[in-house]
């Protein structure tokens, strides 16, 4: 059975929960095991929040350093701060007007998703567009564009104004370039 | 029934209504609080009778769900680990006099600490309220664990306690639900004076008892500890609980000790099974214990020189026992080598209050009015006041009011002696801070008193409090009427978004409690976090930046709005748009009238 560990950071209010949820929720849509940790509490306030994300058989709540095999970042500044957490060569998806000035010796993909969410007059869906665009790159993630739109679809089911809404987010970022 | 993803606290109270629970109190804490918000989502879903309720603190809240079982209902109450030093009084009763229907106690723990003032263990206060407590390693466990908690507690009339940590509760998995409980028990009192009022001579007899109790439930079979890898042989044992027992599993997979070291896995840290005991002891060279956040299980081991552990210094004493810890742990007791990652020292950004938030315009005024005094503050979203400087001290719920009374008669009879301001939460002043209110009152205690009542408790995600919306029958409940009532002369009710006439209200009191006595403010604005406060928003005020600025920084450093960025040139300072709430405080702030409504 598949495995995947991976780290989803970003600060208070950014919807990092949100994310974390809508991946575990794919992940029982797949039939795989799944367990995540959050940070709740005081940190929620603007502080650094980070999940952790465990998608097979495991009995541990929590990812070892250098265990990770991806992580998506909402904040820049993150990498820096729980890049340890990647193994060797695991990915990072990070929101960063340019990727290429980063200082990591593991694959980086950067989307300046805070331009693309006022552009797209979304403002609190960077999250969204955040993993719209990791989904873009096939065989990264342990589910697809389509898993997260059933799992958008089905939340949704009776609130068409956010569907449409976190959806629009959602393609914005997997259809960025 | 489909495979459900639940939050470890939803996963408790799923348990709760699977198992028939009629009372569930609770009041909100980090970890726990979600435990009885979404038993109140869940209930009404399923359209149960049970009756579930926020408490006015966790002291009252138990006495509640006591009671409920002392008719025969299965009921429990929830907090966290230092609410449960707030219900310690009649805890340590209650073990004594025993239960009727199952009682469970939810004290959630919080190593770390990620949200709270200590990392006390909870299990130390069930060893020394002489009370079983069970400790789950995720929120499938912790389910699990509310029925066997509740058949424990009706096989020996004991109040049980359920020890879930930050990581149980917080963490989220995926959970095959069980059918709920629909048969509601008529609850029956049976009155009987020598028990539940019994006097010290019968307590003697129920401390008796209650030893009886715990001898038998340390050979209990329904809490046995598990030999999670009965095949394996070896001289020397690894035993863990709760969470770090789900961290061992996997890492001694992982490092392919699994077939070398026998693992135990300890299900009820106390009272531990005797015959555990005695074969650990009789059976291997070396035990290694893991647990969380005191050596609760090591010291109930006997032979002292073959366990390691925190007493033993082994496993660190403070913190929370993450992976990477146990992995190298694992490696020194097995003696592998064990390579350190080197965690870089990135500091994270700091919690503050949120853009717009009331209380802050509330601190800025008491700094603007008050600028030497001495501010004691408490536990909630407003202790961030330490950002602004507006709070030197926190100590534990309610203790804004008592520590005030503290320094005034400290310095009572000095020459300088300090005006004192303190700052106390809605909930919290109704949690802990009446009591010291009264004391001040009798005591002349010179002082002013600002109520942050932004009517919610909004740290742990806005729980109402008495003066919440639609919470009381007769509309908001009457906080101004209740401080009158203790013979405060002066108290007002303000919107600190008017910061000038908060500013002018606050020297207002100073002057007052300086001559006559305790003076209130209740600075009333809703959070808003809060939907229920819906239609009470004030008009908004979109402000700008003029030209005149010049970038010196007093709004950034004072102010400490999230929405106001200073230049990295530091020429000037920006209104971040996708932050700011349009309060218009910020306009009162610049002293150099650089920041305006916007046209």
């Amino acid at each position: 059975m598949t495995q995947q560990q991976i780290i989803i950071s970003g600060v208070g209010g950014q919807g990092v929960l949100f994310v974390t949820r809508l991946l575990a929720e794919a992940a029982i849509q797949k039939g795989m095991p799944v367990v995540t940790s959050e940070t709740h509490g005081m940190a929620q306030r603007g502080g650094t929040v980070i999940s952790h994300l465990k998608v097979g058989d495991f009995s541990s709540v929590l990812i070892r350093p250098r265990h990770a095999d991806g992580l998506l970042a909402l904040k820049e500044e993150n990498i820096l701060q729980h890049g340890h957490y990647l193994k060797e060569n695991g990915w990072s998806i990070v929101n960063c007007p340019d990727s290429k000035a980063m200082e990591i010796d593991k694959p980086v993909y950067g989307i300046d998703a805070n331009r693309l969410a006022i552009e797209n007059q979304a403002r609190r869906s960077v999250n969204l567009i955040l993993l719209g665009y990791a989904l873009k790159f096939r065989g990264h993630l342990f589910c697809g564009f389509k898993d997260i739109k059933a799992v958008l679809s089905n939340r949704f089911s009776k609130r068409e104004k956010l569907l449409n809404s976190a959806m629009k987010a959602l393609n914005a970022g997997y259809h960025a370039a | 029934m489909k495979r459900e993803l639940m939050l470890g606290n939803e996963a408790i109270a799923r348990g709760l209504l699977e198992n028939g629970c009629a009372i569930a109190t609770s009041y909100p804490g980090t970890p726990a609080s979600e435990i009885l918000s979404s038993l109140m989502i869940q209930k009404k879903r399923h359209a149960s009778s049970m009756h579930a309720q926020w408490a006015i603190n966790e002291k009252v809240a138990f006495e509640i769900a006591y009671a409920g079982c002392m008719t025969g209902l299965r009921c429990a109450v929830s907090m966290k680990q230092v609410g449960l030093n707030v219900a310690s009084d009649p805890l340590m009763s209650a073990a004594y006099l025993g239960t009727e229907g199952g009682f469970i106690v939810i004290s959630a723990d919080d190593p770390g600490p990620h949200s709270s003032q200590t990392e006390q263990d909870s299990r130390l206060m069930a060893m020394m309220a002489k009370i079983p407590v069970l400790d789950p390693d995720s929120p499938k466990q912790a389910r699990e664990l509310v029925e066997t908690a509740f058949k424990l507690s009706e096989t020996y009339k004991i109040p049980v306690m359920l020890r879930p940590t930050t990581r149980v509760c917080h963490a989220r998995q995926d959970i095959l639900p069980g059918s709920i409980h629909s048969d509601p028990k008529t609850p029956e009192f049976h009155k009987d004076p020598s028990r539940w009022a019994a006097t010290p001579k019968f307590r003697f007899l129920l401390h008796k008892e209650l030893e009886d109790k715990l001898k038998a439930l340390a050979s209990d079979e329904r809490t046995l500890p598990i030999r999670l890898n009965p095949e394996t042989d070896g001289t020397r044992a690894v035993v863990a609980s709760g969470v770090a027992a789900g961290h061992t599993k996997e890492i001694l997979k992982s490092l392919r000790l699994w077939d070398s070291i026998p693992f135990y896995q300890v299900i009820q840290p106390f009272p531990l099974h005797a015959g555990f005991i005695n074969d650990l002891i009789d059976t291997y060279e070396e035990i290694l214990v893991l647990e969380e956040t005191t050596g609760v299980i090591e010291m109930q081991l006997a032979d002292r020189h073959r366990v390691k552990g925190r007493l033993s210094g082994n496993v660190p004493k403070a913190g929370e026992l993450l992976p990477e810890q146990i992995e190298e742990i694992l490696c020194r007791y097995s003696n592998m080598p064990f390579e350190n990652i080197a965690i870089p020292a990135v500091p994270g950004k700091r919690p503050t209050l949120c853009a717009g938030c009331p209380h802050r315009a509330s601190f800025f005024a008491i700094k603007k009015a008050v600028p030497k005094g001495i501010y004691t503050s408490d536990i909630g979203c407003y202790t961030l006041g330490l950002n602004l400087g507006a709070v030197d001290t926190v100590l534990c719920m309610g203790a804004a009011i008592g520590q005030a009374s503290g320094f005034y008669h400290a310095f009572k009879d000095t020459d300088k002696r300090p005006d004192i301001v303190a700052t106390i939460g809605d909930s919290t002043f109704f949690h802990a801070g009446m009591p010291a209110l009264v004391d001040a009152v009798v005591n002349d205690v010179r002082f002013v008193l600002v109520i942050l009542d932004n009517r919610t408790t909004a740290m742990t995600g806005n729980q109402p409090t008495p003066t919440s919306f639609g919470i009381s029958k007769d509309g908001a409940f009457d906080l101004p009427g209740l401080i009158r009532g203790c013979g405060i002369d002066f108290c007002r009710t303000a919107d600190p978004y008017h910061v000038e006439d908060f500013i002018s209200l606050i020297k207002e009191a100073v002057h007052f409690s300086r001559e006559k006595g305790p003076a209130v403010i209740i600075a009333r604005h809703p959070c808003l976090l809060d939907r229920l406060s819906g239609n009470a928003r004030p008009k908004p005020i979109p402000v700008e930046i003029t030209d005149d600025c010049d970038g010196c920084g007093y709004c950034v450093q004072q102010f400490e709005c999230p929405a106001l960025i200073l230049d990295e040139t530091e020429d000037f300072v920006q209104i971040d748009t996708m932050l700011c709430t349009q309060c218009g405080v910020c306009i009162s702030v610049c002293p150099k009238g650089s920041i305006q409504e916007a046209e």
